[in-house]
């Protein structure tokens, strides 16, 4: 990133996730055993499983929870790496911000002192970050692993079938859809200041710019975005969101939803204080 | 007795104050391939979008097969999906048109709001794809895709449905001299076929080969209307509606002059 700014950064950062989003599609449609499953039963079996491990108060139970994930994503062929990259890092990043200081701050017993600083790490502390780190991980794997495994049209008309209100369903599909032109926008835009700017701008300059070019990105998003809903009246669109491939309960799906139901019960019931 | 499949009566649209259209009259036989010509700005593009129902006007009648096209009209399903199905457009920027993740999903997405039964979705979506030779491409992100790619993906999916009519805006604007001369010979090959076809644009080298009939634009107004061929041969008129172009050239006598002329005439 260097000289080319926070905000050129972000339009990196944008264009990594717009990438990552095709690779999801792509292994969306791979042969494996999430993709197989009918997305009611992955929707309503990763909710409650996740509901497990965000309530569980047993370290071994968020671990099973944990374990049970990455056996998913195996036999599912989710690369382990994708899951590294895309969910532990930035869940561990984010979550050990907060729980870093909860491992020195929390009153409990002593369990290790900080050499030269000299700051006690109690085990209240170093259980409650455990706690918050296992789950927002074990959590955050899941609900990764069911959109990875899932075309994002079905997830929409799955959250439908839940009785998830349309309004909620179609501003999310619009949000998809538009961020990927805001995205091609913004970078056609910095690829076009760049080739303008000689020598290196100062902080000043750079703020004045980025927020002019906050500006022309939201109008062009908004031209662009109006255009795009226009694009799917003109082909029929009315509210309500279809998908090619018909949702099929067949005696398998039955199977696996009951069995994540099972396990995700069995959780709660183990992960009682 | 020739169908009037769409009818324009002093229709006036605004974009804020930004007149667009201003008092704007014609009548689209059915059946008839129609270019509405103009400069940058000259209301073809909006006129598309209040034939294809997306706009309403402000004032003035538009009818659609002898049905006023208004809000209220297109808030009856029956209406609207018979609207949708005899009557596609295809958008000047295909990335406007271009917002499902697969291509096939992108073709699919049409048949799929009107309902139509999963089997005979699949069955279109695949020959549709195939008669463009975009194929290969089913299973490709639109996002991906080459200029002239897109192009045709939005042509897929607008085709699909079979509609009657056809809402081109600039449909050659952008792309490769190859991609465009496949465009015009598909638009042409729709002669004679009951297709009506309108297609807005500023390209006078193919108007001879897209269109039976043209309207000049100027300003949100009609100012001409006639044959290719009578509007082609009217250099005033092109002149002042900015459709001719002053291009400077070298004479084989080495004689370097601009003057404003058509292509074909050379």
């Amino acid at each position: 990133m260097g000289s080319h700014g926070f905000l050129e950064g972000s339009i990196q950062g944008f264009l990594r996730a717009l990438e990552h989003a095709l690779e999801s599609e792509e292994l969306a449609r791979r042969n494996g055993l999430l993709q197989s499953l009918d997305p009611r039963v992955k929707l309503i079996g990763t909710l409650g499983l996740v509901l497990a491990a965000t309530t569980s108060r047993r370290l071994a139970v968020i671990a099973a929870l944990f374990a049970l994930a990455c056996l998913l994503a195996a036999c599912s062929r989710v690369p382990l790496r994708t899951l590294m990259f895309r969910t532990w890092a930035g869940a561990l990043t984010f979550t050990g911000v907060i729980a870093l200081p909860a491992v020195f701050l929390t009153p409990g017993p002593l369990f290790w002192r900080l050499p030269l600083l000299g700051f006690p790490v109690t085990l209240t502390g170093l259980r409650t970050a455990a706690y918050l780190v296992s789950r927002v991980e074990t959590a955050a794997t899941l609900s990764m692993l069911l959109v990875l495994c899932t075309p994002w049209s079905h997830v929409l008309k799955a959250l439908r079938v839940l009785r998830v209100p349309v309004v909620l369903v179609v501003i999310l599909g619009m949000t998809y859809r538009y961020i990927l032109l805001m995205i091609a926008a913004a970078r056609e835009m910095f690829e076009s200041r760049r080739s303008r700017t000689v020598g290196r701008l100062d902080a000043g300059q750079r703020r004045r710019m980025a927020v002019s070019a906050a500006g022309v990105l939201l109008s062009r998003t908004m031209q662009l975005s109006g255009d795009v809903y226009l694009a799917m009246q003109a082909r029929g669109f009315r509210g309500d969101v279809y998908v090619l491939d018909e949702f099929r309960m067949d005696g398998r799906n039955w199977v696996w939803l009951a069995l994540l139901i099972a396990l995700g019960g069995a959780a709660v019931w183990a992960g009682r204080s | 007795m020739t169908t009037r499949i769409f009818e324009v009566q002093d229709v006036r649209y605004c974009y804020e104050r930004v007149v667009a259209l201003d008092g704007t009259s014609l009548t689209v036989p059915s059946g008839v391939r129609v270019a509405l010509l103009g400069a940058n700005g000259s209301g073809k593009s909006t006129l598309l979008r209040l034939l294809d129902g997306l706009y309403f006007a402000e004032s003035g009648v538009l009818r659609f097969a002898g049905e006023p096209l208004t809000e209220a009209r297109f808030e009856d399903e029956s209406f609207s999906f018979d609207f949708r199905r005899r009557v596609g457009i295809l958008f000047q920027n295909p990335d406007v048109q271009l917002f499902n993740p697969s291509v096939f999903d992108e073709v699919a997405f049409g048949p799929l709001q009107l309902r139509w039964p999963p089997e005979e979705i699949r069955k279109r979506v695949g020959a549709i794809l195939d008669a463009l030779h975009i194929a290969h491409l089913k299973d490709r992100p639109p996002h991906r895709l080459s200029g002239g790619e897109k192009k045709r993906v939005a042509i897929a999916s607008v085709l699909v449905l079979d509609p009657q009519v056809l809402l081109l805006d600039e449909p050659t604007a952008a792309l490769d001299p190859q991609s465009q001369g496949q465009m015009i010979d598909m638009i042409s090959a729709w002669k004679d076929t009951g297709r009506t076809v309108v297609t807005a644009t500023h390209d006078l080298h193919s108007v001879e080969d897209i269109a039976d009939y043209c309207f000049v634009f100027e300003a949100g107004r009609v100012l001409a209307e006639g044959t290719p061929s009578d509007i082609l041969q009217d250099v005033g008129l092109l002149r002042r509606t900015g459709l001719l172009h002053s291009h400077r050239h070298t004479h084989p006598s080495g004689e370097i002059h601009s003057h404003p002329h058509q292509h074909h005439d050379h």
